[in-house]
């Protein structure tokens, strides 16, 4: 009587012919080579990708400080409007500011030339008045007494103090002279020189000189486009969705309608664009530059990728579902409304901000609709011209001053900061919320 | 003896019921055709459901009594291509009149898959959804009261009192089951239709759920699709046996298993083919 282990033993480990014995090894190796190939295509993604991420970062970093000089400026009495009335935003503007905080400076540096005094002026950013104004703007009481303030420097003395511009260059070949090297280094001596973190990135507009130019307006603006396609995408989106996967016949129109959509989803965004100047700009007459015309475009753009990743979302709910709300006399309003978007909500809400996520990256469409305009002031409204993100960075990447090049890194880190925390979001509710049946 | 003849015998003329005299027929199928787009799927059917009775439709896959099972509360009309002609009367009233709404039909009877579906919500949600949208109940406490007695009559109450706020997507499969025919009786229904209900449970619980049809037979009317012919024959009292879209023998269970008429009825009871 043969046992188990008998009779496994007999028959296993049979011997192999040569012939099998190749096709194998040859058929491991195959799947090996195949391994080979597909990691080194992920290896090769992530190098360009950190390739990326370092470049963008070291050249964007510099531009999230700033640098600024401590001026003390006398606010003398008589060059100020006597009635109080006029004490305000608009009647200060035609104060002489400019003259004042450049005479602080040459009291500071104690000028030897008529030539030296206008290097030192040249120290201070154009802009560097509007703190002064609106610190007497804060506290009329101040007139009359001499001000301590933190005023921005030139775009150049903060590339000289980041380094970005090399000190060590022939002097013809630096836009900063000898001269204004040593008022630097007498400023930086006497504690009159500081970095800090730059507010004015986030807080400012347009402006013609990079250390006084940021994206304000390009958030504000692109804040009112996200609203707008939020409001408009989501309801229609998922009214279409809806209404197709639901409702609608299946029949020739809405064959023709589901791969118009689809194509849709692939039409060049500058298509959109195009459509939003004929439809909403020369027939509609809505304002040029208006977030509310970007907001429409981008809508439009995003109207396909939403109606599609809704539509999937409703399919994946079961059938079940459907027939066990319809089968205690449920109407199919009510099964869809109770049962089926509930459970479909995490894919919507997904598609939803993967869309925003498209629309806050867009530049092409904007350009068309004249979104690439030098904006200095919020948008009140959507109404008011603005600025997008993504557009702001084009813009400052066409400029030429070493401080763009820095604030068009910092752009695009923002911008991506946004995007990957939007991915990130959706990712989140997905996992959070599918597992429910 | 059978209360219905079938299309090839040639009469669509339903003969005095002599079997169960006490009973009256609750729904009537008459020449009933179901066509998928151009494929014809059901072949004049003729039939009587008793009241009170447990129905079993038994017949090889793709035979057609599933589609009759959804023809019989309109649950066909989801499907776009899917047309049926004939008359189907419940009560008397034909349920594809135009006068009829689909909603209320489907409240009058009800219906349990062959896959437990339960909603994704709480066990107390899944049962008083349907009270809720038919506007059963006035107050919480009749609400609460409809989900105690539906949960009892399901034999379902014991093992879920104490937690009728948790998923009902997490009991058993047979207690989803069971979870589903509480969900179906909620709505005070006159018939409820099974599509094989113990397909995807095991012995156990196909036990307790078959055992639920023999109470619920008392109230309700009953009909069943099902795989198993011991099932049909352990719960139902009339059995129609299918095949290829034709009602081939309708009668007594008893009769049906026990002496069929019809060469393929005995053909499929014996295991032959199907």
């Amino acid at each position: 009587m043969t046992t188990i282990s008998e009779v496994s033993t007999s028959s296993a480990a049979p011997s192999l012919s040569p012939e099998v014995a190749r096709r194998l090894k040859r058929r491991y190796a195959a799947e090996r080579r195949f391994q080979v190939y597909g990691l080194s295509a992920i290896m090769i993604g992530l190098a360009f990708l950190v390739i990326m991420f370092t470049s963008i970062i070291q050249a964007g970093l510099p531009a999230f400080q700033e640098t600024r000089i401590r001026l003390d400026v006398e606010l003398e009495a008589d060059k100020f409007p006597t009635d109080p009335a006029e004490l305000t935003a608009d009647g200060l503007r035609l104060v002489g500011w400019t003259g004042m905080i450049q005479k602080s400076i040459r009291d500071t540096l104690k000028p030897e030339a008529r030539s030296d005094a206008v290097l030192m002026h040249k120290l201070l950013s154009p802009n560097a008045e509007v703190a002064v104004r609106d610190a007497v703007v804060d506290d009329p009481s101040l007139i009359g007494s001499t001000l301590s303030i933190w005023v921005l420097a030139a775009g150049d003395v903060d590339a000289i103090m980041k380094g970005t511009i090399d000190r060590n260059l022939p002097e013809e070949q630096r836009t900063v002279n000898d001269k204004q090297l040593t008022y630097i280094d007498r400023l930086d001596a006497d504690g009159r020189l500081r970095k800090q973190f730059a507010f004015t990135l986030f807080t400012a507009g347009a402006s013609s000189y990079p250390e006084s130019s940021g994206i304000g307006v390009a958030m504000i603006g692109s804040l009112f486009m996200m609203l707008i396609v939020l409001m408009l995408a989501l309801p229609i989106g998922v009214a279409a969705a809806v209404y197709l996967e639901e409702f609608a016949p299946r029949n020739r129109w809405t064959d023709i309608i589901e791969v118009n959509i689809n194509n849709l989803a692939a039409v060049p965004s500058i298509v959109f664009g195009l459509l939003g100047l004929a439809v909403f700009i020369n027939f509609v007459e809505l304002p040029r530059s208006a977030p509310l015309v970007g907001g429409l475009v981008l809508t439009l753009m995003t109207l396909p990728t939403v109606i599609i990743a809704t539509r999937a979302a409703l399919k994946a709910v079961p059938p079940s579902i459907r027939e066990a709300a319809l089968g205690i006399g449920a109407s199919k309003m009510q099964s869809i409304f109770h049962h089926v978007l509930p459970l479909a909500a995490p894919g919507i809400l997904t598609s939803i901000i993967i869309g925003l996520a498209q629309a806050l990256g867009e530049t092409a469409p904007l350009l068309m609709i004249g979104m690439v305009a030098t904006v200095f002031t919020y948008p009140a409204t959507p109404m008011d011209p603005a600025t997008a993100l993504p557009v702001q960075i084009y813009m400052w990447s066409g400029l030429p001053e070493r401080g763009f090049v820095a604030r068009t890194s910092a752009g695009i880190m923002v911008l991506l900061g946004f995007l990957i925390f939007m991915n990130a979001l959706a990712v989140f509710l997905r996992k959070k919320f599918e597992r429910r049946w | 003896m059978s209360a219905v003849e079938t299309n090839f015998q040639g009469s669509t003329e339903v003969p005095p019921n002599t079997a169960v005299p006490s009973t009256v027929a609750k729904m009537r199928g008459r020449d009933v055709c179901v066509f998928y787009g151009e494929k014809q799927a059901l072949f004049d059917v003729n039939i009587d459901i008793m009241e009170q009775e447990v129905t079993a439709l038994i017949g090889p896959s793709g035979c057609g009594k599933s589609t009759f099972l959804r023809c019989l509360n309109r649950m066909n009309d989801v499907v776009d291509i899917c047309r049926v002609t004939g008359a189907i009367t419940l009560d008397g009233g034909d349920i594809y009149d135009r006068s009829v709404d689909v909603v209320h039909l489907r409240a009058r009877v009800g219906m349990v898959f062959q896959k437990p579906n339960p909603f994704p919500k709480s066990i107390y949600e899944n049962i008083a959804y349907g009270p809720r949208i038919h506007g059963l109940t006035r107050s919480k406490a009749e609400l609460d009261e409809i989900v105690e007695t539906s949960l009892i009559k399901a034999g379902l109450w014991k093992e879920v009192k104490d937690r009728l706020d948790q998923p009902g997507t997490g009991l058993s499969g047979g207690q989803q089951q069971r979870l589903c025919i509480a969900r179906a009786v909620a709505v005070q229904p006159e018939v409820i239709l099974m599509d094989e209900p113990c397909s995807a449970l095991d012995p156990i619980a196909t036990a307790t759920v078959e055992d639920l049809i023999h109470e619920l037979r008392e109230n309700y009317t009953i009909v069943i699709v099902t795989h198993s012919m011991q099932q049909a024959a352990r719960v139902s009292q009339k059995t129609a046996f299918f095949h290829l879209g034709n009602l081939v023998e309708y009668g007594e269970t008893e009769q049906i298993f026990t002496n069929p008429k019809d060469e393929r009825t005995q053909g499929y009871i014996t295991g032959r083919f199907g």
